[in-house]
């Protein structure tokens, strides 16, 4: 069952790099992952990969395989062509630290610039609240997001435009859409999407939605609402004449 | 000499998982000064991976439920080898816990009323465990993470702990290196939280992530620490065996309790071979009976293959090891074959597990509905650990806290489901309070810079051997081969004492270790860094498994197979001698109090 496969593996760090070329056998069910780590064990002991649980739940081994934002333990060699070289590349919108890890220390700083969560009162004498699963629903789905950032990389405004510094990306996106439609939250966060973190940037390509391996519905579910709700707070004709008079 | 850099804190968390976050948070709240250091980025920890849910007896579900039923099951379930007092208080306070995480942000599934729904789990008496779908862990640790980063914590994220800095006993920091540029970094501390999770990487097939191994039980037991019930390692009987990829993940006991029948390489359900004399009464007789039992027909009794999860595990390992395994060395789980029994028995199948069929047709390329799973015992969870205080956390060294998996004493013997993520929440918190308290009550500790010029020289030595020495990751491997083979779910003295040797033999070649390349994110460097740790953890679990000359809860021994009255009053401590060697103790289990042993009693 063992067959030999080429692996392209981009090696370097901040001050460049290049591709550099590892055969090794690869068996049946492996993942693109387990052939890193053979060949970190076998041929290259110091190259640098980021992972952890190594079952698609906490979202650390993101890179970009023939080009694909994935998770490298998640992504099965026999979906890949294995008669042609297999590219493995770190995530485009992130600085280089090393090989295949990024500096994705930018999202943990975006994060703590989003007004945190700020539950109404306790509605029973017991500190406790009461909510129903369907108001529940919308919001647990937004926390499904392991924060692997891949729709950060592929965001064309954090990949080719580079706007970090004006724009949170979808990941963030859809955390204040998590927040804002809590049904226990009452901060508001809708200024700041427009002007702190210029949603309008996003031109709804649905490129994150495309690649985010715990299907959420980013776009519509989370990207539009907010920008519905910015619309209908800043923009909408009959409020900004009663507002007038 | 080496250069490095300083961070002093009055209370240094070390992990950010469930407890060190919980930890964190608790200090900061006290006003003290916090930092966390963790090996992953913030919010990967093991955690995330918690599925079925934190136990909590809120009574939301059955009111019949209170922290008394939930203290009995504990101790039951721990064969009452546990700290009564952790169990006593992890019962009563983790209603409250659960209930924070809801002010914090946390989404449970909702009951009918709109309250935190709980389901049921084995050897919980009512249902009690809150949950989010099967991803109660990822809330857990979000939850924690989001409110944590407002609470005034410092963060150094992917830094690799090497040891904890001692002042005349008592602890005054710890010393490490950040794995991104490999720098060095001393954390001057008053008070130093354990919050480091578990051993699980010591074994081939196990559930746990690559951060398991062990660095909180040898970080204490090197500075002094007692370590106790190491032996007691749980494996759970279903993981995935097939591909290598995922082996070791875990496959939901929900799957049999839907009807599906474990099977050897000759088609038989090996499980009706071997009924303990204790479950016969409640074990069906035939196939037909178990069937109906999924079924939800309330006078059939269960199916064997419904056993408690080291019996089944035990079983799957005679099998396997007799011969009769599947081509990937576990044993088959069918599922499929209740198509014969149900109208549009595909579709029932995907609608109640509708994870396990993504997994394995996503993983393994198999229809759980057309064919076999290929499961094997894998290794889930450490209940031995650092030795606490039950209400401080305290370890036997001043200033030295430890939390959730890495201590020790609330789950005895066993660890019922859902427990570790209440455990995270009740003494994260308690351990969280009394270092800060700790840290207020005494002046900052001492820093030897030769501890800390040790430390670093240890650990550049391999860059200097070079390539040339022995591969961090081959002997990662083959004590991790040797683990499984030696010390796993079925114990032998003579094995136990060939592992022994082996573990002697892998400690030289780890001296030995070489890495090539620079410190830069070094991989290699990293996995050389965590040998140390693993091999102390394994010398510590096979000592205290040699010792224990019986088999009770996760422990069993093929030699002495029965419980025996003379262990069940005593615990077993692992500590270093001044020689450096590793003495084992007996120690006796501590007396409940007569009202606990009321409770005990009333719930038999």
């Amino acid at each position: 069952m063992a067959t030999q496969a080429l692996f392209r593996i981009w090696r370097g760090d901040a001050s460049g790099g290049k591709f550099q070329d590892y055969k090794t056998e690869v068996d049946e069910g492996m993942v693109v992952l387990d052939a890193v780590h053979r060949i970190q064990a076998e041929q290259a002991p110091d190259l640098a990969v980021r992972w952890n649980c190594k079952a698609g739940k906490c979202g650390s081994c993101s890179a970009e395989v023939n080009g694909m934002p994935k998770l490298m333990c998640m992504t099965r060699l026999n979906q890949l062509n294995l008669n042609m070289p297999v590219i493995i590349e770190p995530m485009h919108a992130f600085p280089s630290i090393r090989d295949l890890v990024t500096d994705v220390s930018w999202n943990y700083r975006v994060k703590k610039t989003i007004k945190p969560f700020k539950p109404r009162s306790p509605d029973a004498p017991d500190g406790t609240w009461r909510m129903q699963q369907k108001d529940v629903d919308r919001v647990q789905e937004f926390r499904k997001c392991i924060e692997c950032f891949l729709c950060q990389d592929v965001c064309h405004v954090l990949r080719e435009h580079h706007k970090h510094d004006e724009f949170i990306g979808p990941r963030f996106f859809v955390y204040a859409a998590a927040l804002e439609m809590h049904p226990l939250d009452t901060e508001d966060r809708v200024a700041d999407l427009k002007d702190k973190y210029s949603i309008g940037y996003c031109n709804i390509t649905t490129c994150c939605r495309q690649v985010c391996p715990e299907n959420i519905t980013i776009t519509e579910n989370a990207i539009i609402p907010l920008k519905e709700r910015v619309v209908d707070k800043f923009f909408d004709p009959l409020k900004h004449l009663f507002n007038i008079l | 000499m080496a250069e490095y850099r300083t961070h002093p804190y009055d209370v240094l968390v070390i992990g950010a998982g469930g407890a060190g976050l919980r930890a964190a948070i608790e200090a900061a709240a006290s006003g003290v000064k916090v930092g966390v250091v963790c090996k992953s980025l913030l919010g990967k920890a093991h955690t995330v991976m918690a599925e079925g849910g934190v136990a909590a007896a809120m009574a939301n579900v059955d009111d019949r439920d209170n922290w008394r039923v939930h203290f009995a099951d504990t101790m039951r379930g721990g064969q009452y080898l546990n700290n009564w007092r952790m169990a006593e208080l992890h019962a009563r306070e983790a209603p409250d816990r659960v209930r924070e995480l809801e002010a914090w942000g946390a989404l449970f599934d909702r009951t009918r009323d709109g309250k935190i729904l709980q389901r049921n789990f084995g050897g919980h008496r009512y249902p009690r465990l809150a949950h989010v779908g099967d991803r109660t862990g990822l809330e857990m640790i979000r939850t924690l993470q989001d409110h944590g980063i407002h609470s005034g914590m410092d963060v150094h994220m992917e830094c690799t702990v090497l040891s904890l800095v001692m002042d005349a006993g008592r602890v005054a920091g710890a010393f490490g290196y950040d794995r991104e540029k490999g720098h060095f970094i001393l954390w001057p501390a008053k008070a130093v939280v354990l919050a480091t999770g578990g051993v699980g990487r010591a074994f081939k097939i196990s559930s746990n992530s690559w951060e398991y191994t062990g660095d909180g039980h040898a970080l204490a037991y090197r500075a002094g620490a007692e370590l106790l019930d190491m032996e007691f390692v749980q494996f759970h009987p279903t993981g995935m065996v097939w591909p290598i990829s995922v082996r070791g993940i875990l496959v939901t006991e929900g799957v049999r309790g839907e009807g599906g029948v474990l099977r050897n390489s000759e088609g038989k359900r090996f499980m009706f071979d071997d009924i303990p004399d204790l479950y016969k009464a409640q074990t069906a007789d035939t196939e037909e009976e178990g069937w109906r039992y999924t079924q939800g027909d309330k006078d059939a009794r269960r199916p064997p293959e419904l056993l408690t999860r080291d019996h089944v595990a035990r079983c799957i390992n005679r099998e396997v090891k007799a011969g009769r395994g599947s081509p990937h060395g576990g044993v088959f789980l069918d599922i499929a074959w209740t198509k014969e029994r149900i109208k549009d028995g595909a579709e029932h199948i995907k609608r109640k597990l509708p994870s396990m069929y993504h997994q394995f047709k996503q993983l393994a390329d198999i229809d759980i509905t057309k064919e076999p799973m290929e499961v094997g015992p894998t290794t889930h969870y450490m209940m031995g650990g650092v030795r606490v205080d039950g209400d401080t956390q305290m370890s036997t060294i001043p200033g030295l806290f430890a939390a959730g998996e890495v201590a020790a004493g609330l789950h005895g013997a066993n660890r019922l489901g859902g427990n570790s993520l209440s455990d995270l929440l009740v003494f994260g918190r308690r351990a969280g309070q009394y270092a800060a308290e700790f840290a207020k009550a005494n002046g900052a500790a001492a820093v030897d810079d030769a501890q800390v010029q040790s430390a670093a020289k240890k650990a550049i030595e391999p860059f200097e051997r070079g390539p040339a020495g022995e591969n961090p990751y081959k002997i990662q491997y083959d004590l991790q081969d040797s683990m499984q083979e030696l010390v796993g779910i079925v114990r032998l003295e003579n094995e136990m004492e060939q592992a022994l040797g082996a573990i002697a033999k892998l400690q030289t070649r780890a001296d030995k270790v070489g890495i090539d390349g620079n410190r830069m994110y070094n991989n290699g460097w990293h996995t050389a860094m965590d040998l140390e740790n693993m091999l102390t953890v394994s010398e510590a679990i096979t000592r205290a498994a040699l010792l224990r000359k019986e088999s009770r809860g996760a422990q069993f021994r093929d030699d002495y197979p029965d419980k025996s009255a003379e262990w069940a009053k005593f615990n077993i401590i692992a500590r270093r001698a001044e020689s450096g060697e590793m003495v084992i103790n007996k120690r006796p289990v501590t007396e409940l109090p007569a009202e606990l042993k009321q409770i005990i009693e009333e719930m038999k």
